[in-house]
């Protein structure tokens, strides 16, 4: 019996990590937008973080392969671009577990991103100050920053905010 | 919104998308020379990561071409001809010293801020929704090359001299990036592509300005009269490096 299910497809897709970020789920990360099921065909909707994101190909990947097992015959995986990801998604829960990872995010910034990146960089992921400042807003990936706490002296990294 | 595009706004489409994802996937190349070799580490990084989103931004023009064509986009980038590129030549030119490297992609990212806000006006959906993804990461390149085209202008004789050297020597090749050929005429009447030439001015004015800010200024040199499909002496060597590894086993998969 096939186990294609809606459930059970969320459920299989928790379980994939953005290899990059192994501590959040490719769901928990805002890159599932969607699952449509009809008989022993899926297709799936996902979107990438930033548009060069070199994990982003392993992720459609293992989604695909994840599908199979599930039992889907036929796979159907879109890139959709709109709405264009952005920190603003990430849960409180995911945003906790990415400060225990060492990573800091963003407040929300509801679409003001020239405020955002100005107002400088979020907590530090160490000691929770806000007395922070960016020195690079580019890092060892496109979706990271470099940033510095100011009261720790601790370098941390930082999701940019997008 | 979604429109469907006749044989036509296709074809002129499927042309227009080829040079600006040619022009971001030449300017990424150069780019990444810096890599190994910037400066100073911050900016080895920061190149190295502007370099990618371009590459990135490429990639996505190419594939909505594909969506209109059909074509492999791995195809049109390892397997082309020189001559069959359609980039300008402002980001073909070797990266030079590091200002003439900093001058051009704020250049480039200066024009980008222009032409993708027009970009999201587009009625062909796939356009508009890709410029809205792709601006939000340009912010961030327009941000840090501005800074340095003021840190620079502002800094020393010499890096103030470099830098003017570098605008003198780039801006002459301003024209070519707002050259159509006349099917895009359609495209603007069906607003599915803005009209060049007002963006170029717009363009213009806001180089100007920022130069002034950073004592330096704009020459008085004529813009060359180049078409798309003219390129440079260096181009050749450029494309022979960037398909070498494909070419070597054609059919391999990676």
């Amino acid at each position: 019996m096939s186990r294609l299910n809606e459930s059970a497809v969320w459920e299989a897709l928790e379980e994939i990590r953005d290899p990059e970020i192994p501590v959040l789920s490719i769901v928990e990360l805002g890159v599932v937008r969607s699952v449509e099921l009809e008989g022993d065909k899926a297709s799936v909707e996902l979107t990438p973080t930033f548009s060069a994101c070199p994990a982003y190909q392993v992720m459609v990947s293992s989604v695909e392969a994840k599908l199979r097992d599930l039992g889907a015959r036929q796979v159907e995986i879109r890139t959709i671009l709109s709405p264009p990801w952005t920190t603003d998604w990430l849960s409180d829960e995911a945003r906790e577990k990415l400060r225990r990872f060492g990573l800091a995010v963003p407040l929300r910034h509801h679409g003001e991103l020239e405020t955002a990146i100005e107002s400088g960089a979020a907590a530090c992921p160490h000691c929770g100050s806000f007395n922070t400042r960016q020195t690079n807003s580019f890092g060892c990936t496109p979706c990271r920053a470099i940033a510095f706490c100011s009261d720790c002296r601790q370098p941390f990294e930082q999701l940019k905010p997008v | 919104m979604t429109r469907t595009l006749d044989a036509e706004l296709k074809t002129a489409m499927a042309a227009r998308l080829l040079h600006m994802a040619d022009d971001e996937l030449i300017l990424a190349h150069r780019d990444s020379e810096w890599t190994g070799h910037a400066p100073i580490l911050e900016e080895d990084i920061a190149f190295a990561n502007i370099a990618q989103d371009e590459m990135g931004h490429g990639l996505i023009w190419y594939e909505i071409r594909q969506s209109l064509t059909g074509e492999d986009p791995d195809r049109l980038v390892f397997f082309r001809k020189p001559a069959e590129f359609r980039n300008v030549q402002l980001v073909e030119l070797p990266k030079g010293d590091w200002a003439f490297s900093m001058v051009r992609q704020w250049m480039f990212d200066t024009w980008e801020s222009v032409h993708l806000e027009a970009l999201e006006h587009s009625q062909f959906a796939p356009v508009a929704d890709a410029a809205r993804k792709i601006r939000r990461e340009e912010t961030y390149h327009l941000r840090h090359t501005r800074a340095w085209v003021r840190r620079l202008g502002l800094g020393t004789e010499e890096s103030n001299r470099r830098m003017q050297a570098a605008v003198n020597e780039l801006w002459p090749y301003r024209a070519q990036i707002a050259i159509v050929a006349n099917e895009y005429e359609r495209l603007v009447e069906e607003r599915l592509m803005p009209d060049l030439d007002r963006l170029a001015t717009v363009w213009g004015e806001g180089v100007q300005s920022e130069l002034t800010n950073s004592n330096l200024a704009l020459p008085e040199s004529a813009p060359l009269r180049l078409t798309r499909d003219q390129h440079s002496r260096y181009f050749p060597a450029l494309i022979e490096e960037l398909q070498q590894v494909a070419r070597l086993e054609a059919e391999a998969r990676w």
